[in-house]
């Protein structure tokens, strides 16, 4: 679409970017002391990690996998006994150094699942993908002595030495440990997509006959993608253990693969960056989200199916859909018919947030309660129709409007455009 | 040891024909318009719930059609308004919507029924037993199951063979654009089946509630098994459908009857396991724990040796 390509500014180049969101992130615990902020930027940092490496698969080779957290879940199991016996046995192994063995977990394992599923994409690698998973998870009850059973197999990180200073009994060290090796994970999961690899893997995404002709082989292509996607997957389930200091049957099960399914298509699939903003919403809107409502999950999942349906190039492509009409400054023009449209939008999914929180009301028993400072009584006909009510008329405006926006958009792209082409 | 044989039997044909009530549709849909519906398990539990429901207030007897008839409708809304929708975005965004629709049903359940099993329990009138054998009881319910299982095996069959609807379904799967040459409402026939696909579902969830219990995991129990039946089945053929969910009904329940550990077998052959670890474990498996474990192995092996599954016509 660009006609124009711009070799990228100092700061805008992958290595140095790293590096400066990398010195903004080492210094976060000195401005936010707060332990549940740096619990939840652990776990986001996790999920970042673990979610690009399914859109290594996803959106970038075009396999869609109902059983990753196979590679995350087993990854951490090995990297949690691997830390048991470095403690047991007084290895003279730096706790940092531990992720590298769930990642080779992954990568083997990848290399050994990868080496039957690869063969096809589609609707097949989705299946075998699926048997699989439930395959592992099914049998992680069975090997107790591997998986711990029910309870999952604990650790305890401080039996490692310190390491530069840091003794991985504070919260700060681990967070700059996973801080550390997210970075890493993402700069190198970036370079990956930029080597001739990556790109042949994007080939095989949209045209594996024309790949074939070429002289390659998808199969190959898609094997070695599957093993990479699995390193990334057991480091940040190595992650995952060390920052819990517990794995549990639940990380390999369907539910974690289905998480991460979630957060790369809200996130968007089709940019490097869409999984990043992703797993940084679904985080939020989990630790966010669940200190005010019982039912998040249930937004969490309209969240999820409406960005299916409306924009399935996910957050990061509805960003990337302005791009243009930033570089031609025309955003200014769009503020007014963006807002006729979707505050009436906003309005009616107060509107369903209100029901929703009526029909749970009503179905655990607590009739009367109060939102946003209302005293409400879902046992009363009043809250049921007002809610239907704003509803109804939020959801009319914003469809009236829905054309106006739609062609204010279409306006100034063409403008954009017309301004890139005379430039 | 016959007694074991002989219930094992009824059972698992009890548990097949279920399976094939669910696999039917979901068959049907998949080789007309490539999707699979991750969300087709979700709408047997929806059966389930809308039946219990209804039964509270009406009877069973009348849940007994009109909560299969919700459900279809559900189904066939869901098609309309969002799986067309989607469809422009290609097989993949379909194969997530759907998924999410699961989800999202699931939600939706556990928020209006909430998160434990609720007191669905078959009518009064079928609560006795029909026969014994070698002093084992066979419920009346389960033979009413069995009945309407068999019925709805017929019927379909007569439908899709013999009826003008099923010459233009059949044609549609197929050839869609020249059956809408034809002047035929392809669109249409996608949504109706799907509807009745559905409907099958909410059917399946209205007679298994009260056996298999109604609660918000039902779905997950039971969708990746049906998704397992159809591909070993072929996807797209009625008839693997059918013989693959005889299949695994058969499978998961001998699996769970057969009292066979491992362990024996190490000893016959003279070998005794370490002290820990995953020998120990492999050691003190019994064939029941493994019964959950089939139908997957079975569904990876097909996949890799034979994708195009027992009786269908094209890979998956």
């Amino acid at each position: 679409m660009n006609p124009i390509i711009s070799t990228p500014r100092w700061w805008q180049r992958p290595f140095t970017l790293t590096l400066i969101i990398g010195v903004l992130l080492i210094m976060v615990p000195h401005f936010l002391s707060s332990k549940l902020g740096i619990a939840v930027l652990n776990q986001m940092f996790i999920m970042v990690v673990f979610t690009l490496a399914y859109n290594m698969l996803l959106g970038q080779g075009g396999m869609l996998s109902f059983g990753h957290a196979v590679y995350f879940g087993l990854g951490g199991y090995f990297c949690i006994h691997f830390m048991n016996a470095v403690a047991a046995n007084g290895w003279p192994i730096p706790l940092p150094l531990v992720p590298i063995i769930g990642g080779l977990a992954g990568m083997v394992l990848g290399a050994i699942i990868g080496s039957f599923s690869s063969s096809r994409a589609g609707t097949v690698f989705a299946m075998i993908s699926l048997g699989v998973g439930e395959l592992v998870a099914s049998s992680m009850l069975i090997f107790s002595s591997f998986s711990g059973g029910e309870e999952g197999v604990t650790t305890d990180r401080t039996g490692f030495g310190s390491f530069l200073g840091l003794s991985f009994a504070q919260d700060r060290s681990v967070y700059w440990l996973i801080t550390f090796w997210m970075l890493l994970s993402v700069y190198l999961m970036y370079k990956f997509s930029r080597t001739p690899l990556g790109r042949m893997s994007n080939a095989v995404r949209d045209n594996p006959e024309r790949v074939q002709f070429v002289g390659y082989s998808p199969r190959m292509i898609r094997f070695l993608c599957f093993m990479a996607s699995g390193f990334f997957a057991g480091i940040a389930g190595s992650l995952f253990a060390i920052n819990y200091e517990i794995v549990t049957e639940e990380t390999v099960n369907g539910l974690t693969s289905g998480v991460v399914l979630l957060q790369a298509y809200i996130g968007g699939v089709g940019f490097f960056a869409g999984p990043i903003v992703g797993a940084a919403v679904f985080t939020l809107l989990q630790t966010l989200l669940s200190n005010y409502t019982e039912i998040w999950a249930l937004y969490v999942g309209i969240i999820f199916v409406a960005t299916v349906m409306y924009a399935p190039a996910g957050l990061s492509g509805i960003v990337m859909m302005h791009r243009p009409i930033a570089q031609n400054h025309g955003l200014g023009q769009l503020l007014k018919p963006y807002a006729m449209c979707i505050a009436p939008a906003l309005l009616a999914m107060l509107g369903v947030v209100g029901l929703l929180e009526t029909t749970h009301a009503l179905s655990v028993g607590e009739a009367e309660f109060s939102l946003w400072g209302l005293d409400l009584d879902a046992h009363s006909l009043v809250p049921w129709l007002s809610w239907l009510a704003i509803i109804v008329a939020g959801a009319t405006v914003a469809k009236s409007q829905w054309n106006a926006m739609k062609d204010a958009y279409e306006n100034e792209l063409q403008k954009a455009y017309r301004a890139m082409e005379s430039s | 040891m016959s007694q074991l044989i002989l219930s094992s039997l009824l059972n698992g044909l009890v548990y097949g024909l279920l399976l094939f009530m669910l696999s039917s549709g979901l068959t049907l849909i998949f080789s007309m318009m490539g999707v699979l519906n991750f969300a087709h398990a979700s709408l047997y539990m929806l059966g389930a719930y809308f039946a219990y429901g209804i039964s509270a207030k009406i009877g069973f007897w009348n849940a007994l059609w009109m909560a299969p008839l919700l459900v279809g409708v559900v189904g066939a809304l869901m098609e309309r308004y969002g799986l067309r929708h989607v469809h422009k975005h290609g097989h993949v965004a379909e194969l997530i919507f759907t998924f999410g629709v699961a989800y999202l049903i699931e939600e939706v359940v556990q928020l209006i029924w909430g998160k434990s099993n609720v007191e669905y329990r078959e009518p009064e009138s079928l609560m006795f037993p029909l026969f014994s054998f070698f002093g084992v009881e066979f419920p009346a319910y389960k033979g009413f199951m069995l009945l309407v299982s068999v019925l709805i095996f017929i019927g379909l069959l007569m439908v899709l063979t013999r009826s003008r609807v099923g010459l233009i379904i059949q044609a549609a799967i197929t050839h869609p654009n020249q059956v809408a040459m034809l002047g035929h409402n392809v669109p249409l026939i996608f949504m109706l089946v799907f509807g009745v696909g559905s409907a099958l579902a909410g059917l399946a969830g209205v007679i298994a509630g009260p056996v298999l219990g109604t609660f918000p995991g039902m779905a997950v129990v039971l969708g990746s098994i049906v998704f397992v039946v159809i591909v070993i089945g072929g996807l797209g053929s009625l008839k693997g459908a059918f013989i693959a969910s005889l299949l695994i009904g058969m499978l998961q329940t001998f699996a769970v009857a057969i009292n066979f550990q491992f362990s024996t077998l190490f000893n016959a052959l003279g070998l005794s396991p370490g002290d820990e670890g995953i020998i120990k474990d492999l050691y003190r498996v019994s064939v029941a724990q493994l019964g959950p474990l089939l139908p997957y192995l079975l569904l990876v092996l097909m996949l890799i040796f034979r994708p195009r599954g027992l009786y269908g016509t094209r890979d998956v």
